[in-house]
C-alpha cells in the first residue's frame, strides 16, 4: 500500500505570523540586559536571547519570508470583533480569577497536594483554545485547570475536582493535575512532564485515521489536537520522538510550547543547549513559530494559521509562545531564584491588561462592559466553590469503581464468581 | 456431548457472569468433553475440560503427555474433526487478521510490523491487505508510539501496540504504567484504554540478558492492567481475540520459543476468556500451575512422574493478572499440594504473587509448604550451560514433586 499522503484540501491564503517587535501599541521588550536578569551565562553579548528582537519565523512551508504584511495595524481596524474580544477577555478573565480562587482556597485548607497555577499565561490558552471546535481534543500537563476551562469544562466541575469531591469532573479521583473530560474532549492533566505528548500524537492520529480509514470525513476538515508543555518539557526524549512521528505522518497536532523560562527552579537557559524551541520544529520538517505569550491577539492569529494546516492535513506546526508564570511552580513552591526585575517586567505585559487596553483603545467596548464582566466572573467562581464546597466526598463505594473499564479484570474468586458480582467489591473488600 | 450451558462473557462485557459458572466447575473435573456454546455466531470458550490419559479431546487438541522437546502437537490424535493446523504465530496473525477484519477500528502499531511482517512474522501479509495506517511501521520510540496508542484507544481507536521484544517495553513502561493503567481511573471512568499490548518474550537460545527478559513481574503491580499468556496456538488465538474484545488494557505476553509450536485449531470463530485458567493435565496428587513455556517442561516432567507412579495435575494459569482462584482454588482442595513453576524470576516474580494468594486463600487445604521453582536471580547468561541452569529444568520440576509428595 502506498504511503499515506496528506489530505487533499485545497489550501487557503497563509497568512504570516509576525514578531513582537513590530506589533504597535505592544509594549517594548525592555528588560534588564544584564546577564545577572537571567541568571546564567551571557551569549557572547551583553545582550540576552530575549533582548534581540525575536521574529517568528517558520519554514518554507508556511509562508516565505518577504509575505510580511503589518500587523493587526492602526487602532481603526481592529484584529477581532466585538464578540471575539470580549469572549477572549472573559475567557481569561475566568483563568486569573480561578487560579485566583484556586490559591486562596489552598490556603484555607480545601485543596491539597499539589496545585499549579497558570496566572499570566491565559493568553495562551484564551489564543488557542477559543479557537477550536467541540470534538478538537486538548492535552496539557499538570498546569492544566484553565486549559480545561477554557474548552469549556465548567467551573464547577473543576473547582469540585480540585476539593476532591464526587462531583468533580473526575469524580474526584484525578485532582489538580489530572483533568479530564470526554464532554469536552480534555484528555488530561498529566503530573510527568511529556507522558502527554505521545498521549495528544495519538489522538491526532485517531483523527487521521478516522477521515482516512473509517471515511469520517467532516466538512471543516480534520479534527485538531492541541499538546501543551513547557519549556522544561522540550529536553525530554518523548517531546523530540512525537515531533518526529507527528511531521512523519502529518498529523493533525500542535505542539503548542508555554515558555515560561523556568521550569521549577531550573532557568531554561541552563537546562537548554539551544534555547531557541521553534527552531526544533524545521530540524524536524515542520514550521517553528514563535509568538509573544502574552499578547492574546498574537497567539490567536499563530493559531490560526496553525490549526487551519492541521485541518487541511497539512500537518504539524511548532509553537513557541513565550510567556510567564505570575506565581510560583506550585503554590508550594518559595519561587527565590526569579529576580524581581524580570517579574515586574512580565507583570507589565500582564496579558488581560493588554487586551482591556485594546478594546477600549478600539472602541470596541466600555470600561464598564468590562467591569460587569469582571463581576460575572467572579459570581461564577463563587459559585463554583460553593457547589465544590457543599459536594459530598466520595464514598467508598467509589473505591473500586473505575480501575477497570469492564470489571472482570477484578478476576474470578475462589467461589467461582467473577469478584466484581459481589456488591461490595468496589469497597476494596473483595480481594484482588 | 458437549454441554452447552455458557453464557457469552465477551458479548456483554458489561454484565456479571451468571451463576451457572459454578455448574460448570462440576463439569469441569468430569472426564467429560469441553464445554462449548454457540452464542452471536462466536464459539466462546469458557473452560476446557482436558481428557485425561489420551485420547481425542472434543476440539482436537491433544494431551501433551510426552517430551516437549518435539515442540509439536501429539499425533494420537485421532482426527476425524474439521479444524487446520497451524504454527502459534500463524494462530496469533489468525485471530488479529479475524478482529481487524470484524472491526475496522483496530489497528496495529510497533516496529516493522507492517512492511517487514513483524520480526516474528506475526502481522505478516496484514499491511498489504489493510494498508499502512492500519498496521503502523514505527520509528523506533516505544515510549512514544506505546502513549500513542494509548491517546489513540482514548479517542474511538482499538490499537494493538507490538513491543518487538518484551523487553523493549521497559522504554515505554512510563506509558504503560502512568496512562494505561491509570487513565481510566484518574479520568473518573470517562476515557477507557482498549488497548492490547503484545509481544515475545522470556527466555530464548542464547540471545543475551537484555532480550530474555520476563516483564510480567515487572508490569503485575501497575493496577488496571490485565496480563495473560498464551502457550499454545489455541490458547494464543483465542486470547489474542479476547485481548482485544477487551475494555481493559491487556498485556499478552507471548515467548519466543513458542512460536512455531504447531497445532490444530477449531475453524469456527472462537474467544477465550482472559480471566481463566486452562487445565492440561487432571490428576490427584499434586497441583502444578504454570504458564507459557514452562507448561512444556512440566509436561515434559510429568511424563516422568507418571511412570514413577505420580498424578499430577497440571494447569497453564493462563491469566497473570488477575488469577483464576477458582480453577486453582478446586486443584488445591482436591490434592492439597501446590508447586509452581515458572520462568519469572524468584524475586518478586508471578510465583510469589501466587503463593502468597494461595496462602490467603486455601491456607487450610495445605498439606505441605507451597515450592515455587523460578528462575535464579540472573542476567540471564549468554553460555548455553549457564543459560540451562538459569530456567527451570524437568529434572528439577520432577524432583520438586517427588519432595511435596513424601
Amino acid at each position: 500500500m502506498a504511503a499515506f499522503s496528506a489530505v487533499k484540501i485545497p489550501p487557503p491564503q497563509f497568512t504570516t505570523v509576525r514578531s513582537s517587535s513590530q506589533r504597535p501599541g505592544s509594549s517594548p521588550a525592555h528588560f534588564a540586559h544584564s546577564p545577572s536578569a537571567f541568571n546564567s551565562i551571557s551569549f557572547g553579548s551583553a545582550k540576552s536571547v530575549r533582548s534581540r528582537p525575536l521574529f517568528a519565523v517558520s519554514s518554507d512551508v508556511v509562508s516565505s519570508s518577504d509575505k510580511t504584511k503589518p500587523a493587526s495595524s492602526s487602532a481603526s481596524n481592529p484584529a477581532v470583533t466585538r464578540e471575539v474580544a470580549l469572549e477572549l477577555y472573559e475567557d481569561m478573565v475566568l483563568g486569573r480569577a480561578f487560579e485566583d480562587m484556586c490559591a486562596q482556597m489552598y490556603y484555607r485548607g480545601k485543596m491539597f497536594g499539589f496545585v499549579h497555577l497558570y496566572n499570566g499565561q491565559e493568553a495562551v490558552s484564551t489564543g488557542f483554545i477559543k479557537l477550536l471546535n467541540q470534538s478538537d481534543k486538548v492535552v496539557s500537563t499538570y498546569r492544566d485547570h484553565v486549559h480545561a476551562l477554557s474548552k469549556g469544562v465548567p467551573s464547577r466541575e473543576v473547582m469540585a475536582e480540585l476539593f476532591g469531591k464526587a462531583t468533580g469532573c473526575c469524580r474526584g479521583q484525578g485532582g489538580s493535575m489530572h483533568m479530564f473530560s470526554a464532554a469536552h474532549n480534555v484528555l488530561g492533566g498529566f503530573a510527568f512532564i511529556g507522558e502527554g505528548i505521545p498521549v495528544a500524537t495519538g489522538a491526532a492520529f485517531s483523527a487521521k485515521y478516522h477521515h482516512e480509514v473509517l471515511k469520517q470525513s467532516k466538512p471543516e476538515g480534520l479534527d485538531v489536537t492541541l499538546a501543551f508543555f513547557g519549556d522544561g518539557t522540550c529536553n525530554n526524549g518523548q517531546f523530540f520522538e512525537c515531533l518526529n512521528m507527528a511531521q512523519l505522518w502529518k498529523l493533525p497536532i500542535i505542539f503548542v510550547v508555554e515558555n515560561n523560562l523556568w521550569a521549577i527552579g531550573m532557568s531554561h537557559l541552563r537546562a537548554t543547549s539551544d534555547p531557541e524551541i521553534w527552531k526544533k520544529g524545521p530540524a524536524f520538517g515542520m514550521p517553528g513559530v514563535h509568538v509573544d505569550g502574552m499578547d492574546v491577539l498574537k497567539v490567536r492569529e499563530v493559531a490560526q494559521e496553525a490549526i487551519a494546516r492541521a485541518r487541511r492535513g497539512e500537518g504539524p506546526t511548532l509553537v513557541e509562545c513565550e510567556t510567564y508564570r505570575f506565581r510560583g511552580h506550585s503554590l508550594a513552591d518559595p519561587d527565590e531564584l526569579r529576580k524581581p526585575d524580570e517579574k515586574a517586567h512580565y507583570a507589565a505585559r500582564d496579558p488581560i491588561i493588554a487586551l482591556k487596553k485594546y478594546i477600549i483603545e478600539h472602541g470596541l467596548a466600555s470600561e464598564s462592559e468590562l467591569k460587569s464582566i469582571d463581576k460575572k466572573i467572579d459570581d461564577v467562581v463563587e459559585d463554583a466553590v460553593e457547589f465544590a464546597d457543599s459536594s459530598p466526598l466520595p464514598p467508598r463505594t467509589q473505591l473500586l469503581e473505575n480501575v477497570f473499564a469492564d470489571p472482570k479484570g477484578f478476576g474470578i474468586g475462589p467461589d467461582g464468581k467473577y469478584r466484581c458480582e459481589d456488591p461490595l467489591f468496589t469497597q476494596g473488600t473483595a480481594q484482588v | 456431548m458437549a454441554s452447552l450451558q455458557m453464557a457469552a462473557l465477551l458479548s456483554a462485557p458489561s454484565t456479571p457472569v451468571p451463576s451457572d459458572r459454578v455448574r460448570l466447575g462440576a463439569l469441569r473435573l468430569s472426564a467429560s468433553s469441553s464445554s462449548t456454546a454457540r452464542n452471536g455466531g462466536a464459539l466462546v470458550v469458557r473452560s476446557e475440560a482436558k481428557v485425561s490419559g489420551g485420547g481425542a479431546s472434543a476440539r482436537g487438541l491433544s494431551l501433551i503427555t510426552h517430551a516437549v522437546a518435539e515442540k509439536a502437537a501429539a499425533a494420537s490424535s485421532a482426527d476425524s474433526k474439521p479444524g487446520h493446523e497451524l504454527l502459534l504465530f500463524e494462530a496469533l496473525r489468525e485471530g488479529l487478521d479475524e478482529e481487524m477484519e470484524r472491526d475496522p477500528t483496530v489497528c496495529v502499531m510497533g516496529e516493522d510490523v507492517g512492511h517487514y511482517g513483524g520480526s516474528y512474522k506475526v502481522t505478516k501479509g496484514l499491511a498489504t491487505k489493510y494498508g499502512d495506517l492500519r498496521v503502523l511501521d514505527t520509528p523506533i520510540a516505544e515510549n512514544s508510539f506505546t502513549g500513542m496508542g494509548i491517546g489513540s484507544a482514548m479517542t474511538g481507536l482499538r490499537p494493538v501496540v507490538e513491543g518487538m521484544n518484551m523487553g523493549f517495553l521497559l522504554l515505554a513502561y512510563n506509558q504503560i504504567s502512568n496512562n494505561c493503567g491509570m487513565l481510566h481511573y484518574t479520568s473518573g471512568g470517562q476515557f477507557k484504554i482498549p488497548i492490547v499490548i503484545r509481544g515475545p518474550g522470556g527466555v530464548g537460545r542464547q540471545l543475551g540478558a537484555e532480550h530474555s527478559q520476563r516483564l510480567e513481574s515487572y508490569f503485575q503491580s501497575i493496577p488496571g492492567l490485565q496480563m495473560v499468556a498464551c502457550s499454545t496456538p489455541y490458547n494464543a488465538k483465542g486470547l489474542m481475540k479476547a485481548a482485544i474484545r477487551s475494555e481493559n488494557p491487556v498485556v499478552l505476553f507471548e515467548h519466543v520459543l513458542l512460536y512455531n509450536l504447531k497445532e490444530r485449531i477449531p475453524d469456527e470463530e472462537y474467544v477465550l476468556s482472559l480471566e481463566e485458567a486452562e487445565m492440561v493435565r487432571p490428576g490427584e496428587h499434586v497441583t502444578i500451575l504454570t504458564y507459557s513455556r514452562m507448561r512444556y517442561h512440566v509436561m515434559q516432567a510429568a511424563k516422568t512422574l507418571v511412570n514413577k507412579g505420580y498424578d499430577p495435575e497440571v494447569i497453564d494459569i493462563r491469566s497473570l493478572k488477575p488469577f483464576d482462584l477458582y480453577t486453582i482454588g478446586n486443584s488445591i482442595k482436591k490434592t492439597h499440594r501446590v508447586l509452581i513453576v515458572e520462568e519469572c524470576m524468584r524475586t518478586g516474580g508471578i510465583g510469589a504473587s501466587l503463593r502468597s494468594a494461595i496462602i490467603d486463600n486455601f491456607w487450610d487445604y495445605l498439606d505441605a509448604p507451597i515450592l515455587c521453582l523460578s528462575s535464579q536471580d540472573v542476567p540471564t547468561p549468554y553460555a548455553g550451560t549457564l543459560e540451562n541452569w538459569t530456567v527451570v529444568q524437568p529434572e528439577q520440576i520432577v524432583a520438586a514433586v517427588e519432595q511435596l509428595c513424601k
